[in-house]
């Protein structure tokens, strides 16, 4: 195969649809959750570990910019799970379409946004 | 003859789809049990903390959890590995270093899950 062919998809040079931003949050969100992943293990070990260190979590917890990070994880986890509860409604052929999908994106945005704003009352109310 | 992908999870693109869904449905499930759980404990002390994780079908729904987690980080890693991490985009040691993030990535989903089986069968 010749692998100097020409490649006509360069993004940065293309307009991309609310799908397209969509989507690229999707798989942000997701290396990001990643990237926490040892950190949401360390609360759970930390939170079982001992009755000490349960208290010494919550006071952790507490402080102000940990609350920011927190806040953060949420918004990350929040905004995957309903980006792909949208993947899932799609592969059972419901939005499918060119108008459907940018419902879909808008819909995604939209309760993405009162999830996080939620998100954010629970942890500092 | 075809070429055999080789760090994918499932070994083929379909088998890999339906392990990405599956794996979805049990890491929201448990998602919206947990944070559901926690909102309903405002005041949650560390022996209802405890008591929670040291009841069986509690454990078994963690480690499920822990398991769909790995393999869906797995796959959706791979995706995106193999979309940016590419000769086109970055040049000629791009594949070299795709194959080191792919192990480096695999080699943390399982330090995870060990982790996680400990912490939730030390107790």
């Amino acid at each position: 195969m010749n692998d100097k062919r020409p490649v006509n998809l360069d993004i940065r040079t293309i307009q991309l649809p609310i799908t397209a931003y969509v989507s690229i949050l999707h798989r942000v969100s997701g290396v990001a959750l990643f990237g926490v992943a040892g950190l949401m293990l360390w609360m759970l070990d930390q939170s079982l570990r001992s009755e000490a260190s349960f208290d010494g979590l919550k006071a952790i917890l507490a402080s102000g910019w940990c609350k920011l990070v927190l806040w953060a994880m949420l918004s990350a986890v929040a905004y995957h799970l309903v980006a792909g509860i949208r993947h899932l409604i799609m592969d059972l052929g419901v939005g499918e379409t060119l108008k459907g999908g940018v419902l879909g994106a808008r819909l995604v945005l939209i309760v993405t946004a009162i999830l996080i704003a939620l998100a954010g009352v629970w942890i500092w109310q | 003859m075809a070429v055999k992908p080789v760090t994918n999870l499932g070994r083929s693109g379909l088998s890999d789809w339906l392990i990405q869904r599956v794996s979805a449905v049990v890491i929201a499930l448990y998602t919206l049990w947990l944070i559901g759980y926690l909102l309903s404990h405002p005041d949650l002390t560390y022996a209802q903390w405890a008591g929670l994780h040291q009841y069986f079908p509690m454990r078994l729904f963690s480690l499920l959890a822990v398991l769909a987690m790995a393999a869906h980080a797995w796959i959706g890693l791979w995706a995106v590995l193999t979309d940016y991490v590419t000769v086109r985009l970055m040049g000629g040691r791009a594949t070299a270093l795709r194959v080191l993030l792919q192990v480096g990535m695999v080699g943390a989903l399982l330090a995870y899950v060990i982790w996680a089986v400990d912490i939730l069968w030390r107790g």
